[in-house]
């Protein structure tokens, strides 16, 4: 059965420049490992392929039990000159939070 | 132990949680961090305008309920709302305190600013193009750090006010000053700044951009406490709140804060140090008290990172709103005739997004059900402003120019600041420390 992310974990988006950056906290920490097999960065790459044009790191912390992706090319430009509605990406941890696993 | 309360995340930050915490927080240090990144640029041209502006616009505001409580609770105030004029800040900060009748001494700490010393030819840290390839500059600010802030403690100013200092600094440097700590003993400067880090956004941390009803509920959001940490001479710390405020201090809202906006965890780079936070560990206490520890980093790096401030043209915008059946349809051939007519003018830096459909993740992942509403929304850049009101005219021509049953149009425009970073060697900064007192 496929699950959202968004039914095992939480997260918050911020910005530096043209980069987003997103955590993925699992709302129970024996969930961090199965996490952590499942949401890889290129999982990541392709579910947000149509925001991110940049590359994906992903960034393992397992003594908080959490994972962070940090994504350029991501913000249209970034917060001063995009275009965008959202120019900071700050809503962007939701996009991520829709990935199906 | 040391007590440091977080009074403001950001310029436009609530008032009241920092008078609360001031009163009945029982704070040594209270830390106001206020200047985002293109915040100096504009109050450059304040200050270009005016010699005795450039500081934070709500300083008088902030400060004005604060200083009776500060001094009467021996609290010592430290703030980036100097912005591009610290010293111009401080005086505003004497004015006020000499009107309330109130003794005070105010530390301004300058020398962040390096526009002089910048050259055209230096490549930024995002494009790596030469700065002359962007617009007419219009600051650039070094981010200094606790080394330039300890002095001003020293001075035994009650007011520490900066303009350009790294968020986790403001709170460092009152922990070195405090402590006694050294440069050399960099796992407790490391350990600092994560507290600094955690603390910077103020609310960020108690419960504020957190909430999402039934999955993590958050109580008492109207009356959002903000926080404070318990800092031990080895630089573990405990954040919690005042009791009875709003709010929730737990693991999930200080990893969410933790990680925020940092983007290599294993290397968080500051003036101060370079902090692996994948040592970091935490505990829950109890209610809304979690443990920081184990903050591990290296000392302070050779260069400093310089935000520059230029000139990004204009951005005009227009929106109209679309309702009933068939509304998307509509409004994307709205947003199809705008394209047309304003590429026919030579724009060429055009956005259409349709709100309540796609504009703020540009994309929706299959959720496919049409909404009741939709409104249109265009943005596109412009070199003057002139061009750039074009953008809104056009959409707001769409009331009798375009598809049935627009409504509700508005336009806007404004002046864009673009930011860039180069990095300078921290030995061309220096840093001074200028006394105003009553």
């Amino acid at each position: 059965m496929k699950r959202k992310l968004y039914e095992l974990a939480h997260s918050r988006a911020g910005d530096k420049g043209n980069t987003l950056i997103v955590s993925v906290i699992p709302y129970d920490e024996r969930d961090y490992g199965m996490l952590c097999e499942k949401v890889t960065a290129d999982a990541v790459r392709e579910h947000l392929r149509e925001i991110v044009s940049g590359e994906v790191i992903r960034y393992e912390l397992p003594n908080i039990s959490a994972l962070q992706f940090v994504c350029s090319q991501a913000l249209l430009g970034g917060v001063t000159t995009s275009l965008g509605m959202d120019t900071h990406g700050k809503s962007l941890s939701y996009a991520l939070l829709e990935m199906e696993m | 132990m040391l007590r440091i309360g977080s009074g403001a995340g950001f310029a436009g930050d609530r008032l009241e949680p920092a008078v609360l915490l001031a009163e009945r927080g029982g704070l040594d240090y209270l830390v106001l961090e206020c200047l985002a990144e293109r915040t100096i640029a504009l109050a450059q041209r304040r200050k270009l305008k005016d010699p005795a502006m450039g500081y934070d616009s709500l300083l008088e505001k902030r400060l004005e309920p604060l200083l009776p409580i500060l001094k009467k609770n021996g609290i010592r105030l430290v703030t980036n709302m100097g912005a591009a004029n610290p010293v111009a800040a401080a005086e505003k900060i004497v004015e006020i305190a000499k009107r309330q009748g109130i003794a005070i001494k105010v530390a301004a700490v300058t020398g962040d600013d390096v526009l002089g010393q910048l050259s055209p030819g230096q490549r930024t840290l995002e494009a790596g193009e030469p700065l002359s390839s962007y617009g007419p500059l219009i600051s650039a600010n070094a981010y200094i750090g606790a080394d330039a802030l300890l002095p001003a403690l020293e001075t035994g100013a009650d007011i520490v006010v900066a303009g350009r200092v790294a968020d986790p600094s403001l709170f460092l440097a009152p922990m070195m000053h405090h402590f006694g700590w050294s440069w050399e003993e960099t796992d407790k400067l490391a350990q600092g700044t994560v507290i600094g880090h955690l603390l910077e956004c103020a609310g960020q941390i108690t419960g504020g951009y957190f909430a999402d009803p039934g999955k993590k509920d958050v109580a008492g959001l109207a009356e959002l406490g903000f926080p404070f940490a318990d800092v031990e001479p080895d630089g573990s710390a405990v954040i919690s709140k005042v009791e009875g405020t709003g709010g929730v201090i737990h693991l999930g809202t200080v990893k969410e804060q933790l990680l925020y906006e940092v983007t290599d965890p294993y290397a968080y780079l500051t003036p101060d140090s370079t902090v692996d936070f994948s040592s970091v560990s935490l505990r829950q206490l109890g209610p809304d008290r979690v443990q920081v520890s184990g903050g591990k980093g290296s000392g302070q790096p050779e260069t400093l990172k310089v935000s520059v401030g230029y000139h990004a043209g204009y951005i005009g915008e227009g929106e109209i709103s679309y309702a009933g059946s068939n509304a998307p349809a509509r409004a994307r051939l709205a947003g199809e005739i705008i394209r047309e007519r304003l590429t026919a003018r030579s724009f060429s830096d055009i956005r259409i997004d349709l709100i309540g459909c796609n504009s703020v993740h540009r994309t929706s992942f299959g959720h496919g059900e049409e909404p009741y509403e939709v409104r249109l929304r265009v943005a596109a850049k412009a070199s003057s402003q002139a061009v750039a009101e074009q953008v809104g005219e056009e959409v707001e021509a769409l009331y009798t120019n375009g598809p049935a049953g627009g409504g509700g149009a508005r336009k806007y425009v404004h002046e864009v600041v673009g930011i860039v970073s180069v990095l300078i060697p921290r030995d061309k900064v220096q840093t001074q420390v200028t006394i105003r007192e009553c």
